[in-house]
């Protein structure tokens, strides 16, 4: 009799879930005219000098469709009461692929990462017609380090750091300054010298970036280490604020919001990069061309990159790493069996502000110009969408997201049909950060440790737990 | 000394403003434990809210009276304001209670650049020059060329925000729902076990500070003249600070931290300097967090397993 019930019950209940379907999204969508209502309907735009109003109520009619039909096929579809929950129990489909391709991977992206500036020549047919991809190349990579970089604090050792790009300002400013000898001179009013700051090399000024942006870590991070996780974030937010208002309100030393110009460019070990008797190409015997420094700014910044990664998946089987995870997972356990937080913390902020300042200067050199608009919040923001995107403490995952997100962007803009779709003033670039803010919310709520690929503890006592970290709170099952 | 007063009536706008922003911030940390991140964009969501209904009242309904304008702009910002927050708890907070230590802090980042972004998107990136509203002033003392002004605006900013104080704390302490809110404060589990409806609770919390923060930013707008979807972070910020320097999780510390943060910031930019006004805003922040975590008037927070 149960049985028969159960069986039949779903038939009768079809009509009140119709109604019902209906009602909770006629309510969805009466919610999302009220959020799109005013900012959407209406637009305030400066006629003349004075404000006025001008309306789109057809962008707010399909938006408001939109909430109301999605919401309407969700509730008859995924939310019914009828449907009845899989449950599965092995891996699922992407976690075979991931066991089948996943060692396949890593090599291949390798393998392509290496070779791109060829099959781009190869593939447009000239040096200079492919200078477009490879600067897009040059800019992913960028991208790719820092989030490994901020990976280390915020994926392995589970701090969140917002104001991950005062390393990458202070790694820029470092090579910007040391390379052009005025300011840094003055600033030491001849001291060892008036030789000795002029125009550092940009090999020696790439491990100084990378030491002064440590130690800027540690002279920020050892105060506030202390403090817990969100208090961490508003306080390094608050520092990447005032390193960026001291750059510029800092004239006479860092040349205030004009910025740093004419930084010397990259050279070949010492090879300049020009047309001359003794540059790159006279000296190799190939006809010169100024894509040679782009191309090898290329290598330089994907051996920075490879350098970041090396070092963190050997720094993550060494004492030190193992800590870090441990930290992520379960900051009072760890005290109480006798590591020392505040060093552990310090550690993994100091090589994250590293390879930061690393970045950084590469930045300056690739730019040729630094100035506090570079490295403002937004960022920091980026840098931290594509580590939790990635998912936190994942290398593979934060390289995919960085070159999806910031590669993505670039060729949504080439796209003819979206012009054609949203009008011709159509910038794809405006909606990324639209994008990111709402892919971090989407993720958080729905696959918390990551989308692309999920990291678990390197080491763990006796066996893997069967509950996953998604379903469970910090530092339980 | 006319510089003195002058800042000090300055200061004590400014103040009030991020007294109300901060209440929001201090009643979420207090209630879940979160630092609402977009709460600071909520403020500037409500000051793009509030410029709207303000243009469409006065160039499209013709209303003349700038007071009556005003108030209905006050009210308008106030509920749409308060559905943004509602919206927000309930898409990307509530389905995180439970989840790991950083994820309601990410989520709250993200929606953070999502506010910012989506009103970047849809009202445009330039700045939004407000007509001037109230431009009135009362002049206090005239000592030869210094005049020590007290405007019109500046005593309808504090009366208000002193009137809305009064009957959030008459709310809090004296209702059933502020009961149930301090309730949910001490312990989530024990409340919701004596029949307390906890989700009902924290909406509401929500609620409640995105109405205080669309308070501020209807003045913000009206006191400032402009709009700007960037001009979010900076207020939050401070008002963030202002929380922290009261004492998170504490109301009246909220109010305290705000006008101590707009006096300090008002009288550095006059005494110091402006450039550095942000500096030191920040600075306190983080000495109060290093050196004082618990603020001036709250508790001391014990870790537990």
């Amino acid at each position: 009799m149960a049985v028969q019930l159960a069986d039949t019950a779903p038939a009768r209940a079809h009509t009140p879930l119709m109604a019902h379907a209906f009602k909770d999204a006629f309510l969805a969508g009466l919610v999302a005219l009220g959020l799109f209502g005013p900012l959407i309907g209406f637009e305030t735009i400066v006629i003349d000098g004075a404000l006025g109003l001008t309306y789109r109520p057809m962008t707010l009619a399909v938006m408001v469709g939109i909430i109301f039909v999605g919401r309407l096929i969700l509730n008859l579809t995924v939310w019914s009461p009828n449907r009845r929950p899989r449950i599965s129990t092995g891996p699922t489909v992407f976690d075979r692929m991931g066991t089948t391709v996943g060692p396949a991977v890593k090599p291949a992206l390798l393998g392509l990462a290496i070779f791109f500036p060829l099959l781009a020549v190869l593939g447009l047919g000239g040096l200079s017609e492919s200078r477009y991809l490879i600067d897009l190349g040059i800019l992913i990579l960028t991208y790719v380090m820092l989030g490994w970089g901020l990976n280390i604090v915020v994926g392995l050792a589970g701090l969140l750091d917002l104001g991950y790009v005062a390393f990458y300002a202070v790694g820029a400013y470092t090579y910007a300054l040391l390379a052009t000898s005025a300011p840094i001179n003055d600033f030491f009013a001849g001291l060892l010298g008036e030789t000795f700051w002029a125009n550092w090399a940009f090999w020696i000024c790439l491990p100084m970036a990378g030491l002064f942006a440590g130690v800027w870590g540690m002279i920020l991070g050892f105060p506030v280490l202390r403090l817990r996780g969100d208090y961490l974030a508003i306080v390094t937010l608050a520092f990447g604020e005032i390193i960026r208002l001291v750059l510029i309100n800092w004239v006479d030393f860092t040349g205030g919001g004009a910025g740093i110009a004419s930084i010397p460019r990259a050279t070949f070990f010492g090879i300049p990069f020009n047309a001359s008797e003794d540059g790159f190409a006279a000296l190799f015997g190939i006809p010169f061309d100024p894509m040679h420094r782009i191309i090898f700014l290329y290598f330089v910044i994907l051996a920075l990159a490879m350098l970041t990664a090396f070092v963190t998946v050997r720094l993550r089987k060494l004492p030190v790493g193992r800590a870090w995870e441990a930290l992520r997972e379960d900051e009072i356990a760890c005290r109480s069996l006798g590591i020392n937080t505040t060093n552990v913390k310090l550690s993994a902020f100091a090589t994250g502000a590293m390879f930061g300042g690393f970045a950084g200067c590469f930045f300056a050199v690739r730019a040729g110009f630094v100035s506090p608009e570079s490295f403002t919040f937004d960022i920091s923001a980026m840098i931290l969408a594509i580590v939790v995107l990635g998912g936190m403490g994942s290398q593979i995952g934060v390289a995919v997201a960085a070159a999806v997100m910031m590669g993505g962007m670039e060729m949504l803009r080439n796209l003819g049909f979206l012009t054609q779709v949203f009008g011709n003033d159509f910038d794809p670039s405006l909606y990324r950060m639209l994008l990111f803010g709402f892919a971090m919310v989407a993720i958080m709520v729905w696959k918390p440790r990551g989308l692309v690929s999920t990291r678990d503890p390197t080491i763990f006592l006796k066996e893997r737990k069967a509950v996953s970290g998604d379903h469970v709170k910090e530092g339980h099952g | 000394m006319e510089v003195f007063i002058q800042q000090l009536i300055n200061g004590l706008t400014l103040g009030s403003i991020y007294g109300l922003i901060a209440i929001g911030y201090t009643m979420v940390f207090g209630i879940i434990g979160m630092v609402n991140f977009a709460h600071g964009d909520v403020f500037m969501v409500s000051t793009f809210v509030a410029l709207i209904c303000f243009l469409l009242l006065t160039t499209v309904l013709g209303i003349t009276s700038i007071f009556l304008a005003l108030a209905i702009v006050l009210v308008v910002a106030m509920f749409f304001t308060s559905l943004t927050n509602w919206a927000i708890e309930r898409v990307a907070y509530r389905p995180l209670r439970g989840s790991f230590r950083l994820a309601p802090m990410i989520s709250a980042i993200g929606m953070s650049i999502f506010l910012a972004n989506f009103v970047q998107v849809s009202q445009g990136p330039r700045n939004k020059p407000v007509p001037p509203m109230v431009t009135d002033v009362i002049v206090l003392m005239d000592s030869g060329g210094y005049q020590v002004t007290l405007a019109w605006k500046q005593v309808i900013i504090m009366v208000v925000t002193a009137a809305l104080l009064m009957g959030f704390w008459y709310l809090v302490q004296k209702t059933s729902l502020g009961r149930a809110q301090r309730a949910c404060e001490q312990d989530r589990k024990m409340a919701a076990l004596l029949g307390i409806n906890v989700d009902h609770t924290i909406s509401l919390t929500f609620v409640i500070g995105a109405a205080l923060a669309a308070v501020a930013g209807v003045m913000y707008m009206m006191y400032y003249g402009v709009a700007h979807f960037a001009d979010g972070f900076v207020p939050g910020v401070k008002a963030f600070t202002a929380a922290v320097l009261g004492g998170i999780g504490s109301l009246p510390g909220a109010v305290l931290g705000g006008l101590l943060i707009g006096l300090i910031e008002t009288f550095w930019s006059a005494y110091f300097s402006i450039e550095y006004k942000d500096v030191a805003a920040f600075s306190i922040l983080a000495i109060t967090l290093i050196f004082m975590p618990q603020g001036l008037l709250g508790r001391p927070e014990v870790e537990k397993v």
